[in-house]
């Protein structure tokens, strides 16, 4: 017991009596039983919002871009907010799954697998935006470095919105390796537990035959690590690059050096608060309890806090800098922004963003489980909104008065976002009915450091 | 080979149990050929005696390939190919072009050092889709340990004294 020691001050991790066989129950049981009715109706819901989505979408390729609200001053709107957006909330699972890890802390057990499939789904969100905005999909292996018959026509270096192609495919797919790395021993565990050929024949299928051999576990935890080490700088990059979509442009109140630190703050709060949206859910209804933890919810929170009131310096840098330039384009592009006619856009941003997440300071209200899944719904609302002032509201009152306009979206846009929400809980919902949605052989890793009883047990014996 | 050879698989249910278990039958010197475990056992290689993987060092290599596969990639397209004026950004030397090729060759270290690490450790611990799993019993996913030894006629005398190290099954496996 002496090697699983750990400090009695910290809380556990693993509430109530359980085994290393407990563990394997628990995190099977949501696949191995039925869904029940709400699940069936969530699941409803979720797959008409995709399809009405994926109407919009046919219709938006079969039509042109005109079918949305876009105009000559407003060239970027929903389609690059939503892109934004769901890109951000990818984050956390990175942040959660790898830095998490590279920091040893034993709380990302619980909950980097759910975040991870997180990333993933949201990601696949946001990469269909650009796509779409294409107007020709069939072509869209255009944007990658391909010898063709166009002569020499290659794509260009220089342009960071040739960064972002690169940035979030290589995003995807290591998320993607990173996620089903860790999931082989799951599977297997799920696999040498199924009683129904078929699911045996499926999990054998997706555990790529994992045995757990010493060998075996010994490269897991390098490869873990390692990807860990790589997949840190990567999610940087990626929030970085996607800022540099706006930083590197000309447009008073885009081109600031802020934006990278900035994005990325940004994208860790709504990412966190999206993946407490999702495991408040899951944890009660797989029964996950003991897992994801009151402690869980807390810890992400303060992330939340501190993470909101980096985006809220920086909203207040960002108009102090632009008074300080003395430039009055970049002056006006902020004026305008917090009173102009989308004053209520930003007001909404501040108050989601930087106002409320300062309610974690109490911990009566951070260790709230409904509390914090309002705040988590009302931050996700603010970082949209974020995106959507920043994006809009620089545009559309540009360097021609005559042109200046306001955007209002038609119901493809809505139609669009709405399917892609649609879109990312049908691929959660079926997530968590036939993946181990907790990291379940790492979890077992920490039953004795951690667990509730072995603590108990621990401490018992030292006094 | 010997015909006498047989395999004695010990299930043991406790990884502390286990590690001790290891460590006395390296001791008397039985060959271990293989444990299976069903999360890893932090200090179970170094008990085995088992070489830390050089994966690592791998995909540092990996790592200096994507490097320089994205370095002569753009240097071939913007700069030798069809150098194009883009903002009257420098575009007959890669050098002074590079701040804008920082990013792209970042992503591609990234990309090719993970890639190729998990192909390499896919291939190595031989995992792929329709590979049938080798763990002799289903437990070992779950909470049990195995450790498998061959034995060349001495069977009795190990399963006695693999009893003595804790193990809560044994089993003995003809070949």
């Amino acid at each position: 017991m002496a090697s699983h020691y750990e400090a009695p001050i910290r809380k556990p991790l693993i509430i109530g009596e359980k085994s290393y066989h407990d563990i394997s129950v628990d995190v099977a049981a949501p696949v191995e039983g039925k869904a029940n009715k709400l699940w069936w109706i969530v699941f409803s819901i979720s797959l008409s919002a995709f399809l009405w989505g994926l109407g919009c979408i046919f219709y938006t390729v079969g039509t042109g871009i005109g079918v949305w609200g876009l105009n000559k001053t407003v060239g970027w709107a929903w389609d690059i907010t939503n892109f934004v957006w769901w890109v951000g909330i990818g984050h956390a699972g990175t942040l959660i799954s790898a830095v998490l890890l590279l920091f040893r802390q034993k709380w990302r057990m619980g909950i980097n697998r759910s975040a991870e499939a997180m990333t993933i789904f949201s990601v696949m969100q946001a990469g269909l935006f650009p796509l779409i905005h294409m107007g020709r999909l069939w072509n869209a292996n255009w944007v990658l470095p391909i010898p063709n018959q166009f002569g020499s026509l290659w794509v260009n270096f220089n342009s960071p919105l040739l960064w972002d192609v690169f940035a979030i495919s290589t995003y995807l797919s290591v998320s993607l390796v990173f996620w089903w790395t860790g999931l082989l021993p799951d599977f297997a565990m799920l696999r040498d537990r199924a009683i129904k050929p078929f699911q045996k024949k499926i999990y054998s299928l997706l555990s790529f035959g994992w045995s757990g051999r010493v060998k075996d576990w010994n490269r897991f935890e390098e490869v873990s690590l390692v990807l860990a080490g790589l997949a840190t700088p990567l999610v940087l990059s990626v929030h970085t690059i996607v800022s540099f979509d706006f930083a590197t442009s000309v447009i008073p109140g885009w081109h600031t050096t802020i934006f990278p630190p900035y994005f990325v703050a940004g994208a860790i709060f709504s990412g966190f608060a999206m993946v407490n949206t999702l495991l408040i859910i899951m944890r009660k209804v797989s029964n996950l309890e003991a897992y994801i933890t009151v402690q869980h919810i807390e810890l992400m929170n303060i992330v939340i806090m501190i993470t909101g009131s980096i985006v809220g310096v920086a909203y207040i840098t960002e108009l102090f800098i632009a008074w300080y330039s003395g430039v009055e384009y970049e002056q006006y592009a902020f004026l305008n922004r917090a009173t102009g006619p989308y004053w209520w856009a930003y007001l909404l941003m501040m108050s989601c963003n930087v106002f409320s997440p300062q309610f974690m300071w109490s911990k009566r209200l951070r260790t709230s489980i409904m509390f914090s899944f309002i705040i988590s719904i009302v931050v996700n609302v603010g970082m949209w909104f974020e995106r959507f002032v920043i994006i809009v509201t620089s545009l559309h009152r540009d360097y021609l008065p005559s042109s200046w306009t306001m955007f209002s979206p038609t119901f493809v846009d809505i139609g669009i976002f709405i399917g892609t929400i649609g879109f990312f809980f049908v691929l959660f919902l079926l997530y968590a009915r036939t993946f181990p949605v907790i990291a379940q052989a790492e979890v077992k890793t920490i039953l004795k450091s951690s667990g509730e009883n072995f603590k108990k047990l621990r401490d018992g014996n030292e006094h | 080979m010997e015909t006498s050879t047989k395999k004695i698989h010990a299930l043991y249910n406790d990884d502390d149990v286990l590690l001790h278990a290891i460590k006395d039958i390296r001791k008397k010197e039985y060959k271990i050929d293989e444990v299976f475990t069903p999360f890893p056992v932090h200090g179970l290689e170094k008990a085995l005696g088992v070489p830390h993987t050089r994966l690592a060092y791998a995909a540092f290599f990996y790592g200096i390939i994507g490097l320089s596969f994205a370095i002569w990639m753009m240097n071939y397209i913007m700069i030798e190919d069809w150098p194009q004026n883009i903002g009257g950004k420098p575009n007959f030397s890669y050098f002074q072009n590079m701040p804008a090729f920082v990013p792209v060759m970042f992503e591609m270290t990234v990309f090719f050092a993970a890639h190729l690490m998990v192909i390499t450790f896919y291939f190595r611990s031989r995992l792929w889709p329709f590979k049938d799993a080798e763990n002799p019993d289903p437990r070992t996913t779950d909470d049990m340990f195995l450790v498998e030894l061959s034995s060349d006629g001495n069977e009795k005398e190990i399963e006695e004294f693999l009893k003595k190290t804790g193990a809560v099954e044994i089993k003995l496996i003809e070949n």
